[in-house]
């Protein structure tokens, strides 16, 4: 069963494409412009980048039985604190400074994923509080930063960041690609990931084997804001500006349903990477999809909360165990009733 | 948490210690704004408080209950907008307001008793389903309208407007009645009920609730029933408050009611506070909101993170009891 973990997300995603190439049959075209790639899959691809980096942390932090709701503050404040030293820079298309900028954006969402981690394995604060307040906070600290105003920039090596091409294909996708690529790598080809699933898995039973549980919950936590603070340069990038109060919004609940679809257990125990992946690219679709079909822009989240729904009964036991009780009962009923017709004759 | 038994004098303490630490907080921001500014002390400014956060009261009142049976509700702050504006669209398509209030109650109830539903009987953890509901209510109101509709019925006007006036030459409006009236009947059915028992017995340990033979699905899907009924009658009261309905209304107030909660001592995994104590809360972060108002450098975020700030002090501050308990 768990070799086909990837069949649901991926045939979904399939399905998905299938509808979109149906309503329009240019779908599937890519074109070659300047010897940059040009398509709708390629803007899937470039704008789901963002998701599928604040989902693969989401997908560690889940791992370990935990949640972020604090990734879109994060992004907020990734992209307000580049956009702002950016902006303050001489010269804003100085490579030095604006490396500088990111470094100082980075540094600063893995202290705050580090502030998540110490609140949930040390002071022993349930996940859901702990990044709530972080949330709602950091919503606050990124307006703070950008003192409630939009912050534009205009710097040619940021943009390269969430506009640029290399080899033909947009920078988000590589970026992303590269940073999945080398979480595997770091994750499966070590024990590090069945450590984190250990953790999940069992907390006390792990810790009585000798796992550093605390040091684990801390890393995937820092993990997770460095990996939206990545997104949110992206995101910043993209749009050559920061918005505290709009970026990143609701990605929170994009990046567990990216989770979610992709196998990945809400309760811990188990994730994989692959699936997280197909889940965001699939949501990033989902989003096209209801553009193309002509559903108003503004039902999307309706949408979406039907999805997240029906994924998760999909993956509740006790939800299996109903549709299982109520497809059993039809069929013992004719079995006695057919005794009690054959006892008279 | 369910650390009841072993030392049940210092566990007597250590609970109301919370609210001691929260009215403390009340009196010492009350105190340093009444210093600092003369017009802070003035019992209208007071009241005003009171004016000015009526819907939070009834919200955070429902939101008690969900965290008393150590669940959490993270869609109350959409359900507040779709209430609004749901309100805004029933009136405009000409039906009699008072119609149209039984039935944005009656939404936010259903809403909530579906998320109840999901959460008991397919066990799935509250705060992914109630973060579906978010969406879903979000979504709601986004497909309903994107604008803000302004409300011109003359029964909302009137109850908008009509002050009520107390000795002294101070006033508050209807909406502040009603949440009063909320309050007590809530504190009524949590304090001297046998729902309200069965809500902590729940938040206590919910197998020993079970086993005990207590109305448990009943009780876990009534909380989320009330927590959207209570959104629903917030929504209404703060359309007389804005006087319009608007999708972007109330984004992340679930934070400022859980914060409420918290803040008035209930302990998250369930179990143990009181409702006083969330009515302490809201009037903490309310006097909060007046001295940032008042200061009148601080900007509108302010708000926000001395709210997160102050929950993060006191989930401390409980973690702290709790491991002395224990």
């Amino acid at each position: 069963m768990s070799k086909y973990r990837l069949f649901w997300p991926a045939a979904a995603l399939v399905a998905l494409l299938l509808v979109n190439l149906a309503i329009s049959p240019s779908f599937f075209a890519i074109q070659i412009r300047d010897g940059h790639l040009y398509g709708t899959l390629i803007d899937i691809l470039r704008f789901g980048a963002p998701l599928v980096l604040v989902a693969l942390g989401m997908t560690l932090v889940v791992a370990t039985g935990g949640i972020d709701l604090s990734v879109g503050s994060v992004v907020a404040i990734g992209a307000a604190i580049a956009c702002a030293q950016i902006s303050t820079l001489p010269d804003q298309n100085a490579a030095g400074g604006v490396f500088g900028a990111l470094g100082v954006a980075l540094a600063l969402c893995l202290l705050l994923g580090l502030c998540n981690g110490f609140l949930v394995s040390v002071i022993g604060i349930q996940p859901i509080i702990a990044t709530l307040i972080l949330m709602v906070a950091g919503r606050g600290l990124a307006q703070l930063v950008t003192g409630g105003q939009i912050i534009t920039v205009d710097s040619d090596p940021f943009r390269v960041l969430g506009g640029g091409y290399w080899l033909g294909l947009p920078a988000p996708i590589l970026i992303a690609l590269g940073v999945v690529a080398a979480t595997a790598l770091v994750v499966r080809r070590s024990a590090l990931g069945l450590l984190v699933e250990s953790v999940g898995g069992n907390p006390e039973a792990s810790r009585l084997a000798g796992v550093r549980a605390r040091g684990l919950l801390v890393l995937v936590y820092v993990f997770c804001g460095l990996c939206a603070g990545l997104a949110g340069l992206m995101v910043s990038s993209n749009v050559s500006s920061a918005d505290g109060n709009n970026a990143g919004l609701w990605i929170e609940l994009d990046a567990i349903l990216a989770v979610v679809i992709g196998g990945t257990l809400l309760s811990g125990g188990r994730f994989s990477l692959g699936g997280t992946v197909l889940g965001a690219l699939l949501i990033q679709t989902l989003s096209t999809t209801v553009y193309t079909v002509g559903v108003p822009p503004e039902s999307t989240l309706l949408v979406k909360a039907l999805v997240v729904t029906v994924v998760c009964l999909v993956q509740s036991p006790a939800f299996r165990a109903r549709l299982r009780r109520r497809r059993k009962p039809p069929a013992p009923v004719p079995a006695s009733a057919e005794p009690k017709v054959e006892v008279p004759a | 948490m369910s650390t009841v038994t072993a030392t049940p004098v210092r566990w007597r303490q250590a609970r109301y210690l919370p609210i001691a630490a929260s009215l403390a907080l009340l009196i010492v921001a009350y105190g340093f704004g009444a210093t600092r500014y003369p017009a802070f002390g003035d019992g209208q400014v007071v009241l005003n408080i009171l004016i000015d956060n009526a819907f939070l009261l009834v919200v955070a009142a429902g939101m008690t209950f969900v965290i008393l049976t150590g669940g959490i509700d993270l869609s109350v702050g959409s359900v507040v907008a779709l209430s609004t504006v749901l309100c805004a669209e029933l009136l405009r398509a000409g039906l009699p307001a008072p119609v149209v209030m039984l039935a944005v109650l009656a939404v936010g109830a259903v809403l909530g008793l579906g998320m109840g539903s999901i959460i008991h009987y397919f066990e799935i953890q509250p705060f992914i389903v109630t973060l579906a509901g978010m969406f879903l209510a979000r979504g709601l109101s986004y497909t309903l309208s994107t604008e803000s509709v302004s409300l011109d019925d003359p029964l909302f006007v009137a109850i908008a407007q009509t002050p009520v006036e107390l000795p002294g030459g101070l006033r508050v409006s209807i909406s502040v009645l009603i949440a009063v009236a909320v309050l007590l009947v809530a504190g009524y059915v949590l304090h001297y009920t046998r729902l309200g028992r069965t809500v902590y017995a729940i938040g206590g340990s919910n197998r020993s609730a079970l086993l005990m033979g207590l109305p448990v699905a009943r009780t876990r899907v009534g909380v989320y029933t009330i927590s959207g009924f209570c959104s629903a009658l917030g929504g209404i009261l703060l359309t007389f408050y804005t006087l319009s309905g608007n999708s972007l209304h109330a984004v992340g107030m679930e934070l400022d009611a859980i914060a409420a909660v918290v803040i008035g001592g209930t302990i998250l995994t369930g179990g143990s506070g009181y409702l006083a104590g969330t009515v302490l809360g809201v009037l903490v972060l309310g006097v909060i909101q007046t001295l940032i108002t008042f200061e009148g450098t601080l900007s509108s975020w302010w708000t926000k993170i001395v709210i997160g700030a102050l929950l993060l002090v006191f989930i401390l501050l409980q973690r702290l009891i709790a491991g002395r308990a224990r």
